[in-house]
Formats: C-alpha cells, sequence, structure tokens
C-alpha cells in the first residue's frame, strides 16, 4: 500500500494533468458534502437566493430546530444502544468463530469458510420476508434487541474473515508456549490470541458500527415504531415531513454525518482497510 | 487490502489439508463450541428465512395465517405483470450504468493517483468520503442540490443555461431512474478507486520501465501493463456490482420509491411495497427467487470461470 509511483522519477513524463484531473475528481466528491454543511446554515430564503455562498449570519439555530423537532435526543439513543450491542456482539461471536477457524484445526472447516462467502451474498429481499413475519410471531418487531440479533448475524460472517486473517498472521510459537504449560482451547484463546488479534477487532468494529449506524432496509422494517427508531430512519422521515424547509433538513442531515465523518477522519486507514476487505458487503 | 482478492480466490480454491494428528472427541466437540454462537445465529436470521422465501415463492400468503401452497402461479403471474418487466428492465439498465461509468471512473482515479508522489494519501481520502455516509444523507445532498427550485439549476438558468436541471430530474418519468444512479455512483466510485490502487500498487514497477523503454505511451502502459496486472481485481468488482445491481434498494427507496409510476421502480423497492404495504409476501417471494437467481447466476459464472482456468 505504499505510495508507489508507477512512472519512476516522473522526469520523462509530467505529472501535472494527474493533479488536474485528480483535483477535479476530489472537488466532485467533497464539494456536495461542504455545500451540505454551508446550507445548513442558511435560512430557507438565503438558500433560495445564495446557494453556493458562504452563510450570511451561519444561523446555528437550524441545528437547535432540527435537534427538537427531529427527535434526535431519542434516535440517537437508539442508535448508539443498536451499534454498540451489535459492535459487541458481533465482535463475540465472530472472534469465537474466528479463532476455531484458523487455529483450531476443525474437520469441515473450509466448508464453513465457503459458507460465510455464500452467505454474504445472499439477497437481504430473499429473507427479510419470512423473517419479518417469524420476528412478529416472536414479539421481536419493535424491539432493539430484534435488530441487533439480526445486524448481529449480518456482519459476524464479515467479521469473521477479517479476524481470521489476523489471527492466522500471529505465529505458532506463543500458542505453542501456551499449550506447553497445558493451557486449554479457550485459555489460549482467552490470554494469547484475543489480546493479540486487538487491531483486528479494532478494524472489524468499526466497520460494524458504521454498517449499523447507517443501516436503512432492515431499521426501517423492524422498527417502524417512531419511539424505536434510530437516526437514519428517523432522519428519513424527517426529510419528508419538513421537505421545503432546507435549512433544516440539512442540519438534521449533518447530525448523522458529523460522527462518521470525523471518526472516518481520524481513522481512515483502518475504515479504508476494514471496508475495502470487508469486499462483499461493504 | 490483497484480501478482496484473497476472498475470491477463496471461492474457487480448495486448500489441501495439512496432516492431522488424533484428537480426543471430547476435545472436538469443545473445539465445535466456539462455533455454534455464529451458526445458530445465521441459522436462524439467515438460513431458515432463505428457505423459507424460497418456499414462500410457490404459495399465496398474507405473511399472516397458513400459506396456501399455488404452485407456480405466481410466477405465471411475474410473466404478465408490467411493473415487474419494468422493475427487471431498470435492474438491467442500472447493471449497465454501473458496470462501466463508475469502474471508467474507478480506474481514472486509481491510474492517475498511481502516478503521483505527493498528496495520494489525501485524494484517497477525499474520494472515500461519500461512501461511508449514510444513503438518508447522501440522498439529502443531492435531493438539495438537484432540486429544480433552490439548487444547482435555478443558478444554472440564471446564467441563461435553461433545461436541464432547472427541471424535477427525481419526479419525471424520463429522467428518475437515472438521477438515482448518478447519486450512487456519486456514492460509490471512490470505493473503487481505492480498490484499484491497491491492486496498481502491487504491479511490478520493472513492467512500466520496459514499456517506457519500448517508447509506450501512458495510455498504452494503462492498456498492457496496468489492466492486465489487475485484472482479477476488475473482474471480482465486476461480480460485486452484479449483485449489488439485483438487489438495489436503499438509493431507490429514499429518492423516488419507484416513482412516477413505476418509471424508476426496481426489483428490490417493488418486492418491498408488494411485501410490506399489499401484504402480497407469496408473490413478493416470487420476485425475491428471481433475484437470488440473478445472484447465483452471476456467482455461478464467476467460479465457472475459474475453475475452468480463467485468472479471474
Amino acid at each position: 500500500m505504499g505510495r508507489l509511483n508507477i512512472f519512476g522519477s516522473g522526469r520523462s513524463q509530467s505529472t501535472l494533468p494527474n493533479y488536474i484531473i485528480l483535483i477535479l475528481l476530489a472537488l466532485f466528491a467533497a464539494l456536495p458534502i461542504l455545500l451540505l454543511v454551508s446550507n445548513s446554515l442558511k435560512s430557507t430564503s438565503e438558500i433560495a437566493s445564495s446557494p453556493f455562498a458562504v452563510p450570511r449570519d451561519f444561523l446555528w439555530s437550524n441545528y437547535g430546530e432540527a435537534f427538537d423537532k427531529g427527535n434526535y435526543a431519542v434516535t440517537i439513543r437508539n442508535s448508539a444502544i443498536l451499534t454498540i450491542s451489535t459492535i459487541a456482539g458481533s465482535l463475540t461471536v465472530a472472534g469465537l468463530a474466528a479463532y476455531a477457524l484458523s487455529r483450531l484445526k476443525l474437520k469441515g472447516s473450509n466448508v464453513l469458510s465457503f459458507y460465510f462467502l455464500v452467505g454474504i451474498g445472499v439477497p437481504a429481499q430473499l429473507f427479510i420476508i419470512p423473517l419479518f413475519f417469524m420476528w412478529k410471531q416472536l414479539g421481536l418487531v419493535n424491539t432493539h434487541v430484534g435488530l441487533i440479533i439480526i445486524y448481529t448475524a449480518l456482519q459476524s460472517p464479515f467479521a469473521t474473515y477479517l479476524l481470521r486473517s489476523y489471527m492466522l498472521s500471529i505465529p505458532e510459537e506463543f500458542v505453542d508456549a501456551a499449550k506447553i504449560d497445558g493451557a486449554s482451547d479457550w485459555q489460549v484463546f482467552r490470554h494469547i490470541i484475543a489480546p493479540l488479534t486487538g487491531p483486528g477487532f479494532l478494524t472489524a468494529g468499526l466497520v460494524i458500527g458504521l454498517f449499523t449506524w447507517n443501516e436503512f432496509l432492515f431499521a426501517v422494517t423492524f422498527l417502524p415504531e417512531k419511539e424505536f427508531k434510530p437516526v437514519a430512519t428517523s432522519l428519513y422521515a424527517f426529510q419528508g415531513r419538513f421537505s421545503r424547509d432546507w435549512g433544516l433538513t440539512n442540519a438534521g442531515s449533518v447530525i448523522m454525518m458529523a460522527p462518521v465523518l470525523i471518526l472516518f477522519l481520524a481513522l481512515q486507514r483502518r475504515f479504508i482497510e476494514g471496508l475495502t476487505q470487508g469486499g462483499l458487503k461493504a | 487490502m490483497a484480501t478482496v482478492q484473497a476472498t475470491a480466490q477463496a471461492t474457487g480454491a480448495r486448500k489441501v489439508k495439512p496432516n492431522e494428528q488424533k484428537i480426543p472427541l471430547a476435545r472436538v466437540l469443545g473445539r465445535w463450541a466456539f462455533m455454534w454462537p455464529i451458526l445458530a445465529l445465521n441459522l436462524i436470521v439467515i438460513v431458515i428465512p432463505s428457505i423459507a422465501g424460497l418456499g414462500i415463492a410457490f404459495t399465496e400468503w398474507s405473511g399472516y395465517g397458513q400459506p396456501e401452497f399455488i404452485g407456480l402461479a405466481n410466477f405465471d403471474r411475474l410473466m404478465q405483470d408490467a411493473v415487474f418487466f419494468k422493475s427487471l428492465s431498470n435492474n438491467i439498465v442500472w447493471t449497465a450504468i454501473f458496470l462501466t461509468i463508475p469502474i471508467f471512473m474507478g480506474l481514472l482515479g486509481a491510474y492517475l493517483l498511481a502516478g503521483i508522489k505527493r498528496g495520494q494519501m489525501i485524494f484517497r481520502v477525499l474520494y472515500f468520503i461519500p461512501f461511508v455516509l449514510a444513503s438518508v444523507v447522501n440522498a439529502q445532498v443531492w435531493r438539495f442540490l438537484l432540486h429544480h427550485r433552490v439548487g444547482i439549476g435555478p443558478w444554472l438558468a440564471d446564467l441563461g443555461i435553461t433545461d436541464i436541471l432547472d427541471v424535477a430530474l427525481f419526479g419525471k418519468a424520463e429522467t428518475a431512474l437515472y438521477t438515482v444512479a448518478f447519486v450512487d455512483i456519486w456514492h460509490f466510485w471512490g470505493f473503487l478507486v481505492v480498490i484499484y490502487l491497491a491492486a496498481m500498487s502491487a504491479v511490478d514497477v520493472e513492467l512500466y520501465e520496459v514499456a517506457r523503454l519500448d517508447g509506450a505511451s501512458r495510455f498504452q502502459q494503462f492498456r498492457y501493463v496496468t489492466l492486465p496486472s489487475i485484472r482479477p481485481t476488475i473482474v471480482f468488482t465486476l461480480l460485486m456490482i452484479l449483485i449489488w445491481s439485483a438487489t438495489v434498494f436503499d438509493y431507490v427507496y429514499i429518492l423516488t420509491s419507484g416513482k412516477p409510476a413505476h418509471a424508476s421502480e426496481v426489483m428490490g423497492t417493488y418486492l418491498y411495497e408488494t411485501a410490506f404495504f399489499r401484504f402480497d409476501a407469496g408473490y413478493a417471494g416470487a420476485i425475491g427467487v428471481v433475484m437470488t437467481l440473478w445472484v447465483a447466476l452471476a456467482v455461478g459464472g464467476f467460479v465457472f470461470l475459474r475453475r475452468r482456468g480463467w485468472d479471474v
């Protein structure tokens, strides 16, 4: 992943055209987001008259209003519950599985690895209908637990895959030493493998957290009731309700975006690594 | 980074087992205990409902009560359902768009990035930002910018450029699907840049030097060195796009919900409203089966090519 310059020293070929196109592409990617933020600080009339200018008075009150009308005190709490529980659940389940698949020479573990890949490819739309009516029967619709179980099941195969590759890179000697001392499989996992897989857990946790915070399809289906909604689906309803009040809906969208953007900029290497390795489910 | 490829390889290749020692049965069972939680979860949430999903396609079912077996009637109905065909053809259009435009942008961005020394990291991060933002947020960004009364359109109209962006692009039958696809491309293409850049960074620099000595232009270097070297990665992203294009839901549902008059309907949104708004779960299941067949064909084709010894 080094900064390899495939054009050699650059004496024979100028890189100026590269930069021009790259900057245009960067503007294409980032400018719309900047405009969202800048237009979250204007009144509706100012947005209509000068959508591309810097805000005149920086109308911070849009944020307070969006926070109240968008019910963010409740929805952020809901999203936090879903996100933290899903991260904890997925990492636990996936950590155990990754250990078994990477270290414990299970018969049929290749079949399992293959299954997880297939599982990642199965369209959500195939199982979401029976799952919904099953959850309805079990009383799990409109409960956070119900959605956490689903998210954990959806995210754990990816996390297993990622953690497994981390665990495979741990030298065998660490484990051998412990085994000579009579450690059980569980003790090896608990005291050697799991701690040494720390960076893997962090990367996987970030990706799972991002997925859960942003997720829409399952959230809109399994938590229709207002008081249980996470930020994503509540924001969707909010955007529909105040569709002409651009300052307000822009501010509401920035509230949802801000934590992701800050965390991503701070830990971009880990995010990018995790999301590109996750491949299929990203 | 290399794992995107490693993952691709795992689907096709079989490992040779190392020598196994005899392990006591109790210990083997103990070892399987590490797998129980994930297997149980997957069984309950994915496997059983997926099998049920295949099953309900052959029934008349509202979601409540006993499903009634009706054989292939749902599929007969699909064959005469204009909305379904509109959705299916929109999925095909969507696939064609995504197999070309984002791939081109991804390759372009990655190739240009691979050719610079300074700022590679910052460009990579900027391109990747839309990919980590929620569909609901990205939808708001473009619903605003492409709105015919407030966004880019009226601004262009003031400059005298009319009838391009000062129309309701999300609301018109001719443009709705393409406009939604545009937003999704904006969200997605940076992901491809990063993946392709990682693959390009692994290409042997000497190959470029040899090509340059032969007087190859930049485009020729790209065509004859870069492209062949990263082919497995490209093919893998093609497969991912094929799968995702069958199941696309978020952006369409959030931005247009398939409107106007099903002009931007895709199978994902049609299935959703059929199951959860019209409680025609059996019929929706049949749409789900079509989507699954699409995915299975794509993955099957990929594995088949790999078995045939294609280096993909």
